[in-house]
């Protein structure tokens, strides 16, 4: 059931529908908010696993420099370093955008008309579906990790590279949500492929959460500049702390992650109406 | 019907039923090879830094990372096969319609999930790890007869799986909300089964542990047996008691729990 060119909310401004978008969304997310607040010990105990199941990813990083010194020339406030960006980024996006993998199934069983009819965006609508408050377990994880490397890093920390830190942060999180909407775009076409997203989402911030030197170059390129994952910290990290890039890029590449995540946004935002365009209902 | 082909039949169904995804097996092998990737290079790196940790050289330890990508899915290291649907129908009641049926709950469960685990074992394994063999030095065997011993270690891990998974599952008659229950054994099972890490790298009294628990059983044990670095008649002892002991207390607790049965709202 796509939009007709006609329909009001076609011809209203990008504000106006940005304002919608995010009004709806707030209201959904308090909603969900609210429900799972009913069952106040399984909150605690699914956040508390959370924060768990996240952790044990830096508890494997933290056994292997149990046996080693170095990973890829890096050490661990290093590596610790590079690991809480991702995972403070990743976390803040799977946060806002952690359903949007249920497309697919909504896709399949004709679902999603329901939200087509509610004079609220679409995007909106997905993004915010269970949206689940436990995930904070993930960005506490990663604030905690984060908050380890910045004690235990032996830095001298200028304006520009504090100013950075939030930087990256956010332009992350941005290009998160760019790989996330483009993947939900995907899944109009694929249908029950929601996996694949889960190998640039998940697998990503995995990549992420390791030096550079440890991959092959050409892995190197293809996640600077044909899936650009390596704006979230790897670029903008190296400057902070004062290592050089694998690839020789000059040094401003460093602040280049807003203007990147900003054409990501602006790709996924196409990507994701062409989606939404080529949608047919199931016809049951 | 007998009884032997009627839970053929319920595994030819569970078979059946994973087989008809085939963009979501096609999406789930690219998944797997990607983290597969990721993974190897991680491992490259540490093995350089320390030749032989853990008693592997750098080609059986990315042997190791393919394998347990190929076999991810085929011992539901992180959950997700039958015992979701299990939980979903004690908590909704429809069990009591289960207890009903002239066939036994646990087979009736292990003969689906065996299903499950033989078409993730070729729709899901096989083409990660021929990805991996082709793009790096693996340390593969090419005797018939050493990969016939990892094939029954493999299903011995399996049952083991089964029958953790098929505990939490029963939590729910106690619980109702088996979720923590779930999430807890998912934790357990990526962390225990070796597959962030091989379980010979985890040092000390801790490295102990891990091995000794049920969850070594399915990834670390049948690679052990494939790249030749355990006795397989050792480990399939290993395996089975462990099997055996949670097979049984599945069923204790399967009984105490069906005489406390209450069908919500019925």
């Amino acid at each position: 059931m796509p939009r007709q060119a006609g329909d009001p909310w076609a011809r209203q401004g990008t504000y106006a529908r940005l304002r919608d978008g995010l009004g709806a969304y707030r209201m959904i997310a308090a909603m969900w908010i609210r429900s799972t607040m009913a069952y106040r010990a399984s909150f605690a105990m699914t956040t508390f696993g959370n924060f768990a199941a996240t952790g044990l990813d830096f508890v494997a990083i933290l056994l292997m420099y149990s046996q080693i010194d170095r990973l890829g020339g890096y050490d661990l406030p290093e590596v610790a370093f590079l690991y809480g960006v991702s995972a403070i980024a990743f976390g803040l996006t799977d946060l806002a955008l952690g359903s949007m993998d249920r497309l697919g199934r909504r896709v399949r069983d004709g679902t999603l008309d329901t939200l087509l009819v509610r004079p609220v965006p679409v995007l909106a609508q997905v993004a915010a579906d269970r949206f689940a408050l436990r995930r904070l377990g993930r960005i506490t994880q990663g604030l905690v990790v984060f908050g380890y490397a910045v004690t235990a890093l032996d830095l001298t920390w200028t304006p520009l590279k504090v100013l950075l830190v939030p930087l990256m942060v956010l332009s992350g999180a941005a290009i998160f949500s760019a790989v996330f909407v483009a993947g939900a775009a995907f899944q109009f076409v694929a249908q029950d492929a929601s996996e694949v997203q889960n190998s640039f989402t998940y697998g990503g911030s995995t990549l992420l959460q390791y030096p550079p030197t440890v991959f092959a170059k050409d892995l190197v390129r293809g996640v600077t500049f044909v899936l650009p994952l390596a704006f979230v910290n790897w670029l903008p990290a190296l400057y902070v702390l004062g290592r050089p890039y694998p690839l020789d890029l000059p040094a401003w590449v460093a602040f280049a992650p807003p203007l990147v995540a900003a054409a990501c946004c602006a790709l996924a935002g196409v990507a994701w109406r062409a989606g939404l365009r080529s949608y047919r209902s199931t016809g049951s | 019907m007998g009884t032997g082909r009627l839970y053929t039949a319920v595994a030819l169904g569970g078979f059946r039923r994973y087989a008809t995804y085939r963009t979501a097996t096609a999406a789930g092998v690219f998944t797997n090879t990607v983290f597969g990737l990721i993974l190897a290079y991680i491992m490259t790196a540490l093995w350089d830094e320390k030749p032989h940790l853990g008693g592997y050289d750098q080609a059986q330890a990315l042997s190791y990372v393919w394998l347990s990508q190929a076999l991810l899915m085929v011992v539901a290291t992180m959950g997700g096969g039958f015992e979701d649907e299990l939980l979903e129908r004690i908590r909704t009641g429809d069990i009591a319609i289960d207890l009903y049926r002239p066939a036994d709950l646990q087979l009736w469960w292990l003969a689906q999930d065996v299903g499950r685990a033989l078409f993730h074992l070729l729709g899901r394994g096989v083409v990660p790890l021929v990805f991996g063999a082709l793009c790096f030095e693996l340390a593969l065997p090419s005797d018939p007869l050493t990969w016939l011993a990892f094939l029954v270690s493999v299903a011995l891990g399996v049952l083991v799986s089964f029958s953790l998974r098929y505990l939490v599952a029963l939590s729910a008659f106690w619980l109702l909300d088996g979720a923590g229950t779930a999430q807890m054994s998912m934790i357990a099972g990526v962390f225990c089964s070796g597959m962030l890490l091989p379980l010979n790298v985890f040092q000390g009294v801790l490295g102990e542990v891990v091995r000794a628990l049920p969850w070594s059983s399915l990834i670390q044990a049948p690679v052990d047996v494939l790249l030749g670095t355990a006795d397989p008649l050792g480990t399939y002892a290993f395996q089975a008691a462990w099997a055996v002991g949670l097979l049984t207390l599945g069923r204790l607790l399967q009984s105490a729990a069906t005489r406390r049965v209450v069908v919500q709202g019925g």
